[in-house]
């Protein structure tokens, strides 16, 4: 009997905290969203009218005004588009590095993966400025192109796109590597051994053998980095321009700017429902069949 | 030969990217010069500024204290939900609760915080509280994303462990209050400080979420230092980067130390 209560205490404090302060935020977006939007404060009406009698006041104009919009479709592509160059350049610089990792002695994978981990660990915000720093027209790249003579006069670097992806692959790289390294590290390192044994070449091994088993691993590490980067402000905001508009920054315009809650509600369940739901729910599903083929 | 050649290459190339960042940021915090870029000569000079700097002191104290009430909040929380994930079998809509105890991980910041300023905004409408937003909104948001950090580390941490260790105490006459508080948390404790530590630096670092729900008197260190660098540069944050950054290492080695811990 006691155990039953002291369970209970265990699973409902927490259960409590996250519905009222993480899924009624969700519902409250999702509620706003499908409000008609007026001047006033707040910008939107009452989703219940009580006036002649009970009416259910809800539209999908929001939802129908950004889809049809190219403005906001087009920013969404741009950040799916951002997202995609951002994880493959993490996959092409982090596999290696984990693949070199996991294959090292103890004592040197242990050192590397504190180094791998320390910057993480230090300020997002500062190290994306760091890169403002180096991307400066008098910065500290500029000057090592000029004295190598590959340029004449100092190439803005800064403010475009390309200063973006490489802020976003710089930040994003340990989520790429940690979750690769977690699953290289299990697979046995003989069976590379094997691979060559039986006549295939580096290339074949790395394709047949080395590739397929890290599959895991790289969906693992690839979600980390692309599901955030769809929805990545700061970055952007630092070290990009005017020459291309993100999710981010116009669900941000939307609700400050445009002071238009309904609209920027709209923008936000939209990415939840296609960005998130389908992960949450893969994730949910899977962690049920594990435990069932365990037990 | 040739493949240990190129091993060493990929990772002092990968480390150097790693590092190289840091390592200028924290080089031209010694420029004396106030145009950041333009090298003068050595001086602490950002350093004084910095220390004189109120409004980051202020902020600095601010970010300190939330980020130590919501670790302390979240990881009381996060222990809960590892432990009732791992060791209960009966939760009322399991699925539920796994969904909110791991979509804040996947949820990108803004979204999140967008949801809790129309939530605050809404219930004041409702019930008059709270009335202005501020440190207390803030707080109550990193303990909402921060939980979910902590339940995964507990969880990990929970299924390694021997279960045949808690249910010997258990045949030994202890109840399973006392199996709690004298085997299992004992146990998972350097898992615990991990989380703590790892909620700690999130909610230090956060700037999206805690824009959303900042209001008067609450302006985090992140907020404070993205104003001032947002258009431009800034030698004394170039100052604060470098102090940052050495005791954030500083607290990034002791979580490496408290997880890795528990394996051995």
């Amino acid at each position: 009997m006691k155990n039953k209560l002291f369970e209970k205490y265990f699973v409902f404090s927490p259960y409590f905290w996250l519905v009222l302060f993480f899924f009624i935020p969700l519902a409250i977006i999702f509620k706003i969203s499908i409000s008609v939007s007026e001047w006033g404060m707040p910008p939107y009406q009452d989703i219940f009218l009580f006036e002649d009698g009970f009416k259910i006041n809800t539209t999908f104009e929001n939802y129908v005004y950004i889809f049809s919009d190219y403005y906001y479709i087009g920013s969404f592509v741009n950040s799916l588009i951002l997202a995609l160059i951002s994880t493959f350049f993490c996959l092409l610089i982090g596999f290696p590095l984990a693949f070199y990792i996991a294959t090292s002695n103890t004592r040197l994978r242990n050192i590397l993966l504190v180094l791998v981990v320390i910057p993480f660990w230090s300020s997002f915000l500062l190290r994306v400025y760091a890169w403002k720093i180096i991307l400066q027209n008098n910065g500290i790249l500029n000057v090592i192109l000029l004295n190598l003579g590959i340029t004449s006069e100092p190439l803005q670097l800064l403010y475009n796109q390309y200063a973006v992806i490489m802020g976003i692959v710089y930040t994003y790289l340990p989520l790429m590597i940690l979750p690769l390294y977690g699953y290289l590290n299990k697979f046995d390192l003989n069976l590379i051994e094997a691979s060559k044994d039986l006549g295939l070449n580096r290339f074949k091994t790395f394709f047949k053998v080395i590739l397929p088993l890290s599959v895991p691993g790289i969906v693992a590490g690839s979600l980390l980095v692309f599901i955030p980067v769809v929805g990545e402000f700061i970055i952007p905001e630092m070290l990009g321009g005017s020459d291309r508009l993100y999710y981010g920054k116009i669900l941000w315009e939307e609700f400050f700017v445009n002071r238009n809650w309904p609209g920027a509600s709209a923008l936000a369940f939209s990415g939840i429902i296609i960005l998130v739901l389908p992960i949450v729910i893969f994730q949910i599903l899977y962690s049920r069949w594990s435990q069932k083929n365990e037990i | 030969m040739k493949s240990s050649v190129i091993k060493s290459t990929v990772i002092f190339l990968s480390l150097f990217f790693l590092y190289f960042p840091i390592l200028v940021l924290i080089f031209y915090s010694f420029n004396e010069n106030k145009r950041v870029m333009v090298w003068k000569g050595f001086s602490l000079r950002w350093y004084n500024e910095l220390f004189n700097n109120e409004q980051i002191i202020e902020a600095f104290i601010i970010s300190i204290k939330i980020a130590a009430l919501s670790a302390t909040f979240a990881t009381i929380l996060g222990v809960m939900i590892g432990y009732s994930l791992v060791r209960i079998r009966k939760i009322p809509f399991k699925s539920f609760y796994i969904f909110l105890s791991s979509t804040p991980l996947v949820l990108p910041e803004l979204i999140l915080g967008l949801s809790m300023l129309l939530f605050f905004i809404s219930l004041n409408n409702v019930i008059g509280f709270p009335s202005s937003r501020g440190q207390l909104t803030i707080f109550i948001s990193h303990v909402t994303f921060c939980i979910a950090f902590v339940a995964i580390i507990i969880q990990a941490r929970l299924t390694d462990f021997n279960k045949n260790i808690e249910e010997a105490a258990m045949d030994l006459g202890y109840n399973y209050t006392k199996v709690l508080y004298k085997i299992t948390l004992p146990i998972i404790l350097p898992s615990i400080i991990a989380g703590w530590l790892l909620a700690f630096t999130i909610s230090l670092d956060d700037l999206v979420v805690a824009s959303f729900t900042t209001g008067p008197g609450a302006n985090t260190l992140p907020i404070v230092v993205f104003s001032k660098v947002r258009l431009g540069l800034s030698p004394e944050v170039n100052a604060l980067s470098a102090i940052l950054m050495f005791a954030l290492v500083i607290i990034g080695l002791f979580y490496f130390y408290f997880n890795k811990k528990f394996k051995h």
